[in-house]
């Protein structure tokens, strides 16, 4: 029986990563999980400065999901470097860095300073942050900036480059097409979606950023749909997310055209969910008799 | 400090001990290593409600088999909590945060400040105190709306004094009048409350040149420092954070008043 997944030239022991933001750089969910385990740690989003993010309340619960507004807080690229990268060091999963930035020469400093870090496999580039204001998703909205940065990205990234889109637009095809114009090696999707939630008895907002990304199992139908018109838009692989919480989950958006698969919010629901998912698998693939993973990907027209 | 478990464990009784107050005694393992000041999280069954709640410690029994939260019903999780009876199986994750240093204690006239809901983690500490018995006194300084709760319990740990809004027990106001009213002099404090309740005592603190070691708490979603939903503004830089920001679940919740922007 084989998971192993390839994506960009990548080997992964098996589909499973952990959806940036969620997941730190793994360090606390260490404690519940074993990430030789899992197919690949990717990070909190890393800017080439620290960030401080937003004010607080950052996070507010609505049905089967969450809002968040952290706003990208990290604590820039050298402690990311010298404390995150050293701590993944130990484990035997690929490392997937998440890079946010205010302008393309952010990004740049960051995609440069990574280039030599053996550690790092892959980069996924952050272009679809709701919840700040400069950068970030004001490149993930339009396809020609979209399809810039990525080209200038790609000029200076020594790792395979993973572009994580936004579902905040109207045509994801588009803008998955834009990204592999652009010479993208793969897309990861979706980001939250930009939601709001309102305290009626306070009368105010429930963030204080008063927009936030809606994540967790509400999302999943929508992220489905745009995995499966992504995957039919473009030839590079694909990583899916958003509000995956079993196996089952899982399967089914590769089935929809995802190589791999990637679990957020519901790390912070149960902690043990990403190793919980890699063995669901085996089992479904176990029952379902199913030699190879990577024959199910896209196996839904 | 222990390893952070989502366990399941075992409600083994339940009563509302104030309108909207309750009192769970929850069977589990997590009370083996449980400390003043720390907290757990508690999930709701409901899966339209996601996120643990983070409640704070009131009591570990004397086997550490068990752990009691006092908790008010504020919303939908709460609510579903409140309707549990004994035998009622739910998972926490735990134990989580800091907890208060009992080591500051020693030698000191300490003032156990809770207001409201702040009250139950007071409880706890106010008998590790008295168990360890190396402060020169322990004053429990408890603010309420107007019903009491857990007054009882503290009285067997600490001098109690006492502030309700209504002026129907102890001092009319706030857990500051009660201090003016009793003349009551301390060299340090260990809080937990509003958020009002915190600002003056931090202010408190340093106008009287004591120590105050403050419990916050924010909106939370992971419980275990990764999400960087709960923080809270310190004064100098976060050695995790790298930023004036530091991790209310994992950093805190007890912060010396005097490193905080509240």
């Amino acid at each position: 029986m084989n998971t192993k997944v390839k994506i960009a030239g990548v080997e992964f022991k098996n589909p499973v990563m952990t959806a940036s933001g969620t997941f730190g750089s793994g360090m606390e969910y260490s404690e519940f999980v074993d990430l030789n385990k899992l197919g690949a740690v990717v990070t909190k989003g890393v800017a080439n400065v620290p960030w401080p993010g937003n004010p607080t309340p950052r996070v507010a619960e609505t049905y089967g999901g969450m809002l968040n507004a952290i706003g990208l807080q990290n604590p820039g690229i050298d402690v990311f470097v010298e404390r995150d990268l050293a701590f993944l060091e130990q484990f035997d999963t690929k490392v997937i860095v998440n890079v946010c930035g205010k302008s393309v020469e952010d990004y740049l400093e960051v995609v440069e300073r990574l280039g030599d870090e053996e550690r790092v496999d892959m980069l996924e580039i952050n272009v679809s942050c709701p919840n700040v204001k400069e950068g970030a998703i004001a490149f993930g909205q339009k396809t020609d900036a979209l399809l810039h940065i990525t080209q200038e990205i790609k000029r200076k990234a020594k790792q395979p480059v993973i572009m994580k889109l936004s579902p905040n637009v109207t045509d994801i095809a588009e803008m998955a097409r834009a990204a592999e114009a652009g010479g993208a090696d793969a897309i990861s999707l979706i980001n939250t979606i930009t939601g709001m939630k309102i305290d009626i008895n306070r009368r105010c907002f429930a963030l204080a950023n008063k927009t936030g990304g809606l994540s967790g199992p509400a999302i999943k139908p929508v992220a489905v749909r745009m995995v499966w018109q992504a995957a039919n838009a473009v030839k590079i692989p694909i990583i899916g997310m958003g509000g995956i919480a079993t196996a089952e989950d899982a399967i089914e958006f590769m089935m929809a055209g995802a190589g791999a698969v990637a679990v957020g919010a519901m790390n912070f629901v149960n902690p043990y969910a990403t190793e919980e998912i890699v063995s669901g698998i085996e089992k479904f693939m176990q029952e379902k008799g199913i030699e190879d993973i990577n024959s199910i990907v896209g196996c839904v027209k | 400090m222990a390893q952070k478990k989502k366990v399941t464990a075992r409600v083994y009784r339940q009563d509302e001990i104030a309108d909207g107050i309750y009192d769970m005694w929850i069977e589990t393992s997590l009370a083996q290593d449980a400390r003043p000041g720390q907290f757990i999280s508690v999930y709701p069954h409901s899966q339209a409600t996601l996120l643990p709640r983070p409640i704070s410690i009131c009591e570990v029994n004397e086997e550490k088999t068990m752990l009691r939260i006092v908790y008010r019903v504020a919303g939908q999780g709460t609510t579903e909590f409140s309707q549990y009876h004994a035998g009622k199986e739910i998972s926490i994750l735990g134990t989580l945060g800091n907890g208060y240093d009992l080591s500051l204690a020693e030698g000191k006239r300490v003032f156990l400040m809770g207001g409201g809901i702040g009250i139950p983690p007071m409880l706890e500490l106010a008998k590790e105190l008295k168990k360890a018995g190396k402060a020169a006194s322990v004053s429990a300084i408890l603010g309420y709306r107007n019903e009491l709760f857990l007054d009882e319990d503290m009285k067997r740990y600490a001098d109690l004094y006492i502030a309700t809004e209504d002026g129907s027990a102890g001092s009319r106001g706030t857990v500051m009048d009660a201090i003016a009213d009793n003349h009551l002099e301390g060299d340090m404090i260990f809080a937990c409350g509003p958020m009002p309740m915190l600002r003056a005592i931090k202010k408190f603190a340093e106008d009287n040149h004591m120590e105050a070691y403050i419990s916050l708490e924010e909106r939370m979603a992971c419980g275990v420092g990764a999400c960087l939903g709960c923080i809270v503004k310190t004064k100098e830089v976060d050695a995790h954070s790298h930023v004036h920001n530091a991790r209310i679940c994992t950093d805190g919740p007890v912060y010396d008043a005097k490193e905080v922007e509240i």
